[in-house]
C-alpha cells in the first residue's frame, strides 16, 4: 500500500511564511479555509494594501456616489460639491448604521437614517467634506457640546485617481501608489488607455456584475494573476460554443488554432518578484487584433485602432504588450486591453466566500455599432451567466469545499509549475516565464501574501524577502 | 364568443405553453424549447440596483441596448449556451443540476394578435451535486406570437428579484 506524506495533524495558529513554501513549490490549504487567517488577512493585508474603488466615469457630476467595498467595509466612492473625489466609510459615527444603503445616486448630504447625523459633501458648509453638519437636538441634548470636526464619515488616508481608475488604501503608512504599482503600470495603462493608445481613454458601462461564490478570494485572484494553465481543461466547452470576435472559427479572445500556437511560442508570463503582481503576458509581447467573423468592419476598426497606438506607443518609448489578464496584488484582476476588456475584484466574505463585483471598461468615443458588439461580448464572456466564467466559479466553489476535509487539509497543494524556469523580464522587479504556463507568477503573488499577513512593515515590504 | 371568453381563452393558451416551455426546460429538451423561440427573439435580464425612490424609473435597472446586464441577448446566443450546455465538459453543469421552473400569475395585458403581451411570476429552483441549492424569483414580461403551431416567444424581459446575485452562476433560463 503506497502512503503518500502529508503534513502534521495540528492546530495551532498557521504562520504565514510556513505555510507558503514557494522554493518547494507547495502551499498549505489552510491558508484557503482558515477563519484565522481569514482575520488576519482583513487586518495585515485588505485594511492596508492598494485597492480598486471605482471609476471616475461611475461619479462624473458633483453628488455622484457609487458605495463599494474595500474588503469587509462599505465604502462611498463621491464627488464633492466643488468636483473633488472622495472615498469614505459607509458607516455613521453615532451608531454605525450605513448613511448610504443605495447602490450609486446622486446627494450632497448623507444622512443616517437612525437617529439622523448628516454629513455634508459641500466644501462651503463644512472644513471638510464628509464632515458632520446637522445632529438633531445639538443645542437642547448635546448642550451644543460636539465637536463636529471630530465625528465626520471617515475617511481613506490615501487615494489616488490612476488615469480614471480610482485606487485607495487604509493605511497611513502606505507608500504610494506608484511605488505599489511599479512598473505593473504598463498593464494598468493598457487598461485606462483608449484603444488607440490615448491616455485616460475609456469610462465603465452603467451597471456592475455583483454575485456570490463559495471560493476563497484568493483562488480568483490567483487565476488571473498568471494562471494560462487551466485555461484548456476549465474552458473548453466555451470553445466549442465559439463566443469570441471570430465565431465558432476561433478561440473565446478571437484567435483561429494556428494563431493561438503562435501566440503561445512567444507568450511569457510576468510576475513581480517583490510586488506580488502578475500577468500572463509581457510587456513587450504585441498581438494582433482579431479578425471578425460576418463583420468586416469590426475587422478593419480595430486594426486601425491597433496601428494608431502601436505607432504612439513606439514615439513614446513605451512597451507593446501588457495585455493581460493580469492581476493587481491582492484583489483587482483584469483583462486589460480588448477582447475582453474588463475589472474583476474580488471582495472576501469569509474564508469560503466571496463577492465578486466586475465592470465592463470601453473607450470614451467608440462608435456605437463597436460598442454594441464589445457590449454583447461582454456579457456572453463575464459574470456569473458568462459562457467562459461560468466555470471557473463551479472550480473555484468545489477546490474550496473539498479543500475543508480534516484529512485534505493535511495536503498541500502543489505549486511546482516552471520552478526555475525563468529569465529577466523586459520590465524592472520582474520575471518572466520560458513557458507560455508557469506557477512563477503564483508563487511570487504568494510570498507577497505571506508577508502582508505576517504583518511586515512597509519598509520590510518594499524590500527583496529576506 | 364574447371579447372575454377569448380572452380567458387565449390566457388559457398562454399558460399552457409556459408550462410546456417549463416542462421542457426542466427535462433538459432545450433543443426543442429552443424551437419555441422567435428567429428575432430578444432576451434580457437587467440588473436590478438600489437607488433612491426618486431615481426609481431612472435608474433601478440597468438598461437593455446600454448597460451591463445578466442577459441582453439574441437566439444565436442562446444557441450557443444550449450548445455548451451539450458538450458534457461544461463543469458548471456537470454533474448536471435539478431544475424545476415554476410558473404562476400568468396575465395577457395586451397586444395585438397575433402578438400578445404577457405578464407572469416566474420561481426556478436548482439543486446541484449536494446541498447547493439556489432559490430565483423572477417578475416575467412577454411578447409571444400566436402561431398555427402555437405561441413562440418574440421578447422576453425578466427583473430578477435580487441585487446582488446569489447563485455563483446563471447556467439555466428564464
Amino acid at each position: 500500500m503506497t502512503t503518500l506524506d502529508a503534513g502534521p495533524a495540528t492546530n495551532a495558529p498557521i504562520d504565514p511564511y510556513a505555510a507558503v513554501s514557494a522554493d518547494e513549490g507547495v502551499i498549505d490549504r489552510s491558508i484557503f479555509i482558515d477563519p484565522a487567517i481569514f482575520d488576519q488577512e482583513m487586518e495585515q493585508l485588505f485594511a492596508r494594501a492598494w485597492l480598486f474603488v471605482g471609476h471616475e466615469s461611475q461619479i462624473a457630476d458633483p453628488g455622484d456616489y457609487f458605495v463599494s467595498r474595500m474588503g469587509t467595509d462599505s465604502v462611498i466612492l463621491t464627488r464633492d460639491a466643488q468636483g473633488e473625489i472622495h472615498v469614505l466609510l459607509n458607516s455613521c459615527r453615532h451608531r454605525g448604521m450605513k448613511v448610504c444603503r443605495y447602490d450609486l445616486g446622486n446627494t450632497l448630504q448623507f444622512t443616517c437614517p437612525y437617529h439622523g447625523w448628516s454629513y455634508s459633501m459641500d466644501g462651503t458648509l463644512v472644513s471638510r467634506p464628509g464632515e458632520l453638519f446637522g445632529v438633531p437636538q445639538f443645542r437642547g441634548a448635546y448642550g451644543g457640546r460636539l465637536d463636529r470636526s471630530q465625528w465626520g464619515l471617515v475617511p481613506v488616508p490615501h487615494m489616488y485617481n490612476y488615469k480614471g481608475f480610482i485606487f485607495a488604501s487604509w493605511d497611513s503608512d502606505a507608500v504610494s501608489f506608484e511605488s505599489y504599482v511599479g512598473e505593473f503600470r504598463h498593464w494598468l495603462d493598457s487598461l485606462s488607455d483608449s484603444m488607440t493608445g490615448e491616455s485616460a481613454g475609456v469610462e465603465t458601462f452603467d451597471g456592475v456584475l455583483k454575485w456570490r461564490v463559495r471560493a476563497n478570494w484568493k483562488f480568483v485572484a490567483e487565476n488571473f494573476l498568471g494562471d494560462m494553465y487551466h485555461a484548456a481543461t476549465s474552458h473548453a466547452s466555451v470553445e466549442v460554443a465559439g463566443i469570441g470576435p471570430s465565431g465558432a472559427t476561433g478561440s473565446r479572445h478571437g484567435l483561429t488554432s494556428a494563431e493561438l500556437s503562435k501566440r503561445r511560442a512567444r507568450q511569457h508570463s510576468t510576475s513581480f518578484t517583490v510586488l506580488g503582481h502578475g500577468a500572463t503576458d509581457a510587456a513587450d509581447e504585441e498581438r494582433d487584433s482579431p479578425v471578425f467573423d460576418g463583420h468586416p468592419e469590426l475587422t478593419e476598426y480595430f486594426a486601425e485602432q491597433a496601428e494608431i497606438k502601436h505607432d504612439r506607443r513606439v514615439a513614446q518609448g513605451r512597451p507593446l504588450g501588457a495585455h493581460g489578464p493580469a492581476t493587481l496584488f491582492p484583489a483587482m484582476s483584469f483583462h486589460a486591453s480588448g477582447f475582453p476588456r474588463t475589472v474583476l475584484v474580488v471582495h472576501p466574505i469569509s474564508p469560503t466566500e466571496t463577492e465578486m463585483w466586475r465592470w465592463f471598461v470601453v473607450d470614451k468615443d467608440v462608435p456605437d455599432n463597436v460598442r454594441q458588439w464589445l457590449r454583447h461580448y461582454y456579457m456572453r464572456y463575464s459574470g456569473p451567466a458568462g459562457l467562459t466564467e461560468q466555470d471557473d466559479m463551479e472550480n473555484w466553489n468545489y477546490a474550496t469545499d473539498a479543500s475543508r476535509g480534516t484529512i485534505a487539509r493535511r495536503y498541500k497543494y502543489h505549486y511546482g509549475q516552471g520552478l526555475g524556469m525563468n529569465h529577466p523580464a523586459a520590465v524592472a522587479g520582474a520575471t518572466e516565464s520560458d513557458s507560455w504556463s508557469t506557477e512563477e507568477n503564483a508563487r511570487n503573488f504568494y510570498r507577497r501574501w505571506a508577508r502582508f499577513v505576517a504583518g511586515e512593515s512597509w519598509q520590510q515590504l518594499m524590500t527583496e524577502e529576506s | 364568443m364574447s371579447g372575454a371568453a377569448r380572452t380567458a381563452e387565449l390566457a388559457a393558451q398562454v399558460a399552457d405553453f409556459f408550462y410546456l416551455e417549463a416542462d421542457l426546460l426542466d427535462e433538459r429538451r432545450f433543443r426543442e424549447w429552443l424551437d419555441l423561440l422567435d428567429d428575432n427573439l430578444t432576451y434580457q435580464v437587467p440588473i436590478r440596483r438600489n437607488v433612491a425612490r426618486n431615481m426609481l424609473a431612472e435608474t433601478e435597472n440597468t438598461r437593455a441596448g446600454e448597460g451591463a446586464l445578466w442577459f441582453d441577448e439574441d437566439k444565436i446566443t442562446l444557441t450557443k449556451r444550449v450548445l455548451q450546455l451539450e458538450t458534457g465538459e461544461h463543469w458548471a453543469e456537470e454533474p448536471v443540476s435539478r431544475v424545476s421552473h415554476l410558473v404562476t400569475n400568468v396575465r395577457v395585458v395586451g397586444g395585438e394578435l397575433p402578438l400578445v403581451e404577457t405578464s407572469s411570476r416566474l420561481l426556478v429552483y436548482r439543486n446541484r451535486v449536494d446541498t447547493e441549492t439556489d432559490i430565483l424569483v423572477a417578475r416575467r414580461h412577454d411578447t409571444l406570437r400566436i402561431t398555427d403551431a402555437g405561441p413562440r416567444i418574440v421578447h422576453r424581459h425578466v427583473l430578477l428579484e435580487q441585487s446582488v446575485l446569489q447563485p455563483k452562476n446563471l447556467t439555466f433560463f428564464f
